[in-house]
């Protein structure tokens, strides 16, 4: 089957293979900071956005994207344009091995999007649903925190 | 210092935060073929047949590996050292399945679906074999011997399932005992759990132009990887290269050969890439554990406080296979009793056993965890026998700078070990700010209520180690580009800890250049001088020591072409913000200009130079861990409200990402104390083999963790450095349970503190 859906801002127009996963089929096309932490929808590695919600790809099968759009890390900012967020976590540093980082970012970016003056304990719970064996958790609430602040002062995109 | 110190950014932060293609599986490579591995759903069998007829028939299918048809050479998975101290009691396949999720066949085929299907088209039949299942049972007379193959090495006694054993005595211990005004014993018990790294074990393995294997693995230890997988696989070790790109994090477990050995071999003989990753079930059941033990502990002390005598019992449980057991089992001891230097009568001992249960390897604490849980728990119950407050008993018996502990000398890394002094310490003053800031004056015995909440603080001390001494080794290259930039080459492993960072800080701040300056390229067994890896908390103090050299030999190089240009002696420059300068006349060459020279103009050179550093010794880093909790005395619900964690690690070259390491190993360990544990079913596998079922803490479990540092100066280390990634792993477990008897007056002695456990000690004492 032939779908077309909107990755990071570009249409696509792409061969799904049948029962092929949403986290397998972004891979395939290059979308590398999408990652598998577990496939059974436990840890949070393998988010991105659909329309801008968080939704876990090695549970979402890829015939879902069609006609959706799908965000990416790569479309938040790239090495020479940095997003904010990616600014933030770089900053506080919230990155120990960054296998995490993808999913924890998008989220934040969901979170930030409705609500841009978040609590700690909103900021936790927002990526709770997000496993993170290095950090802690205690520098990724920081930099979710201080870009939460920049963006409240229009460094935002 | 310039750079030293700073909380610079990781060098490799970038890619990590766009998310490029930086992880082992982010490569495509065309023709690739998948591995998967058939497991025994046995805890101990015999393989009396095999039959791969059918699944080779599957179309798809490339090729099958089993006992049958692959070499027999008995090696060690732990990727450690050389001679290994571990056992060689691991084949590639063997006849025998030794737990439920040991290797039994692997296929490579040329897409996962077809490998499953393969997987489930292989006929084995097994006889079952009664199994051991309880560490306490396996030395017992009778029991089924597991390492029972004749072509096993190094194992301490087969025959009664003894992997490892250990008996190491000073002074006289009875004496130390019968005259002590105060004894007290106590047993702590270390269920199984895991490192669950997020990334789970991964490795593409390729032949490349020149018929050469490459390996690109997630690993801490790729000079092991290439040694283990030589051995076992019978190939020259000149014909490997294992590289080691960004990886999702390790913890230990990725010290363990347990994949690359089969992919290496699947693609040699199907002569095509072979990826193959652990599913996060496979995880579980077939990676490694931290050792489950049982500690007891005897205290013997003086009606002064001053303690006596100190005796260590250890029952710890190797699984299947004996990696890491020697090893993890001397640090039990020699990580924990140096710390009360002053009792002068010791005895420890305890034995290494093999179960047919998962396998127990190498994670963040080795050994040292297990022993501080029962080790801080027994100070707890003596000061309170002793009527003294538990934080003076900790400063009035812990080491200090200028002394030392005979246990050094005696137990060392499978071999006897190597006097040394401590010459940095400042556990008093991690004592006292950790004191302050949880507020134990104010809180401690104080039973505050707070509706069914009742708040307790509790606390524990803790050292480590600082790489192994004399044994650890690592090597590193600078050199020099004609724009006055550097490259350093590093065998060293970064696991997402930040050592290519603090290493190229020290690169920056030797060579008088900024960060940006250096290029760090790492953990390539082609192109990057011989590191041991990152493990036993090495990395900053003897890796950081051999770019330390390194660097200062290519400096003296500099110098010596700087003063050719300045026309003054080398003893007079120096290096500064990128050029060479005279100290006495303030005459300046940009390090451009010294590097064009050199490479294109007059005398020409390359700068370059390696240098290796050895651990001469292992100064530790010292840490005092506080809890408060809150403990629901209707649900035996336990919280930890605060958590603060001091720690002396020498000077820290980048103290963002030392905190880092301190934060993420208290909620690790926090972990582990609350939530964690792999359950074992009654034929001996894991009935939770998924993060739904093992859980492990979210952020919104984790209260703020206070990560302190208090810098000294650590002569024998890079810029005053010694380690910080193990130690924070060591205090939650004593701490919380020293607190939790604060809050209710019962005493847990077996992690994790679930609810029910905490209710039925809670009903128990009332
Ligand atoms: S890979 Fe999707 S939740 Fe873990
Ligand atoms: S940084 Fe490693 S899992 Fe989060």
């Amino acid at each position: 089957m032939k779908v077309y859906f909107e990755l990071n801002g570009e249409q696509k127009y792409v061969e799904i293979k049948p029962g092929e996963r949403l986290l397998d089929l972004l891979r395939r096309l290059g979308m590398k900071s999408v990652k598998e932490g577990c496939r059974t929808g436990e840890c949070g590695s393998c988010t991105v956005l659909l329309d801008g919600r968080p939704v876990r790809s090695c549970l979402t099968f890829a015939a879902k994207a069609k006609g959706h759009r799908i965000t990416t890390l790569e479309g938040l900012g790239s090495p020479e344009d940095l997003h904010p967020l990616q600014e933030a976590f770089l900053e506080t540093g919230a990155i120990q091995c960054g296998f995490c980082t993808p999913g924890m970012i998008l989220v934040a970016y969901h979170l930030l999007s409705h609500n841009p003056d978040p609590t700690p304990e909103e900021v936790r719970e927002a990526i709770s649903g997000n496993l993170c064996r290095c950090t802690g958790y205690a520098k990724i609430v920081d930099a979710v925190l201080l870009a939460a602040e920049r963006k409240r002062k229009g460094d935002w995109r | 210092m310039k750079v030293v110190g700073k909380s610079v950014r990781k060098v490799d932060g970038i890619p990590l935060a766009t998310g490029q293609p930086v992880f082992t599986l982010d490569v495509d490579l065309p023709g690739a073929a998948v591995g998967k591995v058939l497991r025994s759903p046995y805890a101990h069998a015999e393989i009396v047949r095999i039959d791969t007829k059918k699944a080779e028939e599957l179309p798809g299918v490339l090729c099958i590996l089993h006992h049958g048809n692959v070499p027999r050479t008995p090696y060690t998975t732990a990727g450690q050292g050389w001679p290994e101290p571990s056992p060689y009691d691991t084949f590639l396949f063997d006849k025998k399945v030794r737990f439920v999720g040991d290797r039994v066949a692997a296929v490579a085929a040329i897409s996962e679906e077809i490998a499953d299907e393969a997987l489930r088209l292989i006929e084995v039949e097994y006889r079952e074999l009664p199994a051991v299942l309880d560490p306490e049972e396996a030395t017992a007379p009778g029991a089924p011997v597991i390492h029972d193959e004749e072509d096993a090495r190094g194992i301490h006694d087969p025959q009664r399932n003894i992997a490892a054993a250990i008996d190491i005595r000073v002074g006289d211990i009875e004496r130390g005992f019968s005259e002590s005004d105060v004894v007290v014993e106590t047993t702590c018990e270390f269920p199984y759990v895991q490192h669950v790294p997020l990334e789970p074990h991964c490795v593409v393995a390729y032949l490349d132009e020149e018929d050469r294997l490459v390996i690109r693995s997630a690993t801490q230890v790729p000079f092991h990887v290439r040694r283990i997988v030589a051995r076992a696989l019978g190939l020259p070790l000149s014909r490997i290269r294992v590289v080691k790109p960004r990886i999702g994090g390790g913890f230990g477990t990725k010290q363990e050969i347990i994949l690359e050995d089969v992919a290496a071999a699947l693609a040699l003989r199907v002569r095509r890439p072979v990826v193959m990753k652990y599913t996060r079930a496979e995880e579980f059941t077939s990676a490694r554990t931290r050792h489950p033990m049982k500690v007891r502990v005897k205290l013997g002390a003086k009606k002064d406080g001053r303690i006596h005598a100190i005796e260590m019992d250890v029952l710890s449980n190797t699984g299947a296979y004996g990696t890491h057991s020697l090893t993890v089992l001397s640090n039990v001891g020699s990580k924990t009793l140096p710390l009360y230097n002053k009792a002068p009568h010791l005895w420890f001992h305890g034995k290494a056993v093999y179960t047919n249960l998962p396998v127990a390897g190498a994670y963040r604490g080795y050994g040292a965890t297990q022993g501080y849980f029962a080790l801080e728990v027994a100070i707890d119950e003596l000061a309170e026998k002793l009527g003294m407050d538990p934080l003076e008993l900790r400063l009035k018996n812990h080491i200090r700078a200028g002394e030392s502990s005979p246990i050094f000398e005696k137990i060392g890394e499978g071999r006897e070990g190597k006097a040394q002094v401590v010459k940095s310490c400042a556990l008093a003053e991690c004592i006292r700010e950790g004191a302050k800031r949880i507020g134990w004056y104010e809180k401690r015995g104080k039973h505050l209520w707070d509706g069914p909440w009742v708040h307790g603080v509790g606390m524990a001390v803790a050292m480590q180690g600082s790489g192994i001494t004399d044994i650890d080794m690592a090597a590193a290259t600078v050199v020099m580009n004609e724009d006055g930039t550097f490259r350093l080459l590093v065998g060293a492993t970064d696991l997402g800890t930040g050592s290519d960072t603090i290493l190229a800080q020290i690169a920056a701040e030797t060579l008088g250049v900024p960060v940006e300056a250096i290029s760090v390229y790492s953990s390539d067994t082609d192109f990057t001088p011989f590191d041991t890896g990152a493990y036993a908390s090495s990395t900053t103090y003897v890796s950081g020591g051999a770019v330390l050299r390194a660097a200062r030999e290519v400096k003296r190089r500099i110098l010596e072409v700087g003063a050719a240009i300045l026309g003054d002696p080398p003893e007079d420059l120096d290096l500064a913000e990128s050029y060479v300068v005279s100290k006495k006349t303030g005459k300046r060459v940009p390090l451009s200009e010294v590097g064009h020279r050199a490479m294109y103009v007059t005398d020409q050179k390359h700068i370059i130079a390696t240098a290796s550093f050895v651990a001469p010794e292992s100064p530790p880093p010292f840490a005092a861990f506080f809890a408060e909790v809150a403990v629901d005395t209707e649900t035996g619900i336990v919280r930890v409200v605060r958590f603060v964690g001091v720690a002396d690690c020498g000077t820290p070259i980048n103290p963002a990402l030392a905190e880092g390491q301190l934060e993420g190993a208290i909620v690790q360990g926090i972990g582990h104390t609350l939530y964690e544990e792999m359950l074992i079913s009654s034929r001996g596998g894991v009935r939770n083999p998924s993060l739904f079922d093992y859980r492990i803490p979210t952020a919104a479990d984790v209260p703020e963790i206070e990560a302190v540092l208090i810098p000294t100066d650590e002569p024998t280390g890079p810029y005053g450095a010694k380690s910080i990634g193990e130690i924070g792993i060591n205090g939650p477990a004593p701490a919380i349970a020293n607190a939790i008897y604060d809050a209710v007056g019962v005493r847990l002695y077996r992690i994790p503190f679930t609810p029910e456990r905490v209710l039925r000690a809670l009903r128990t004492r009332s």
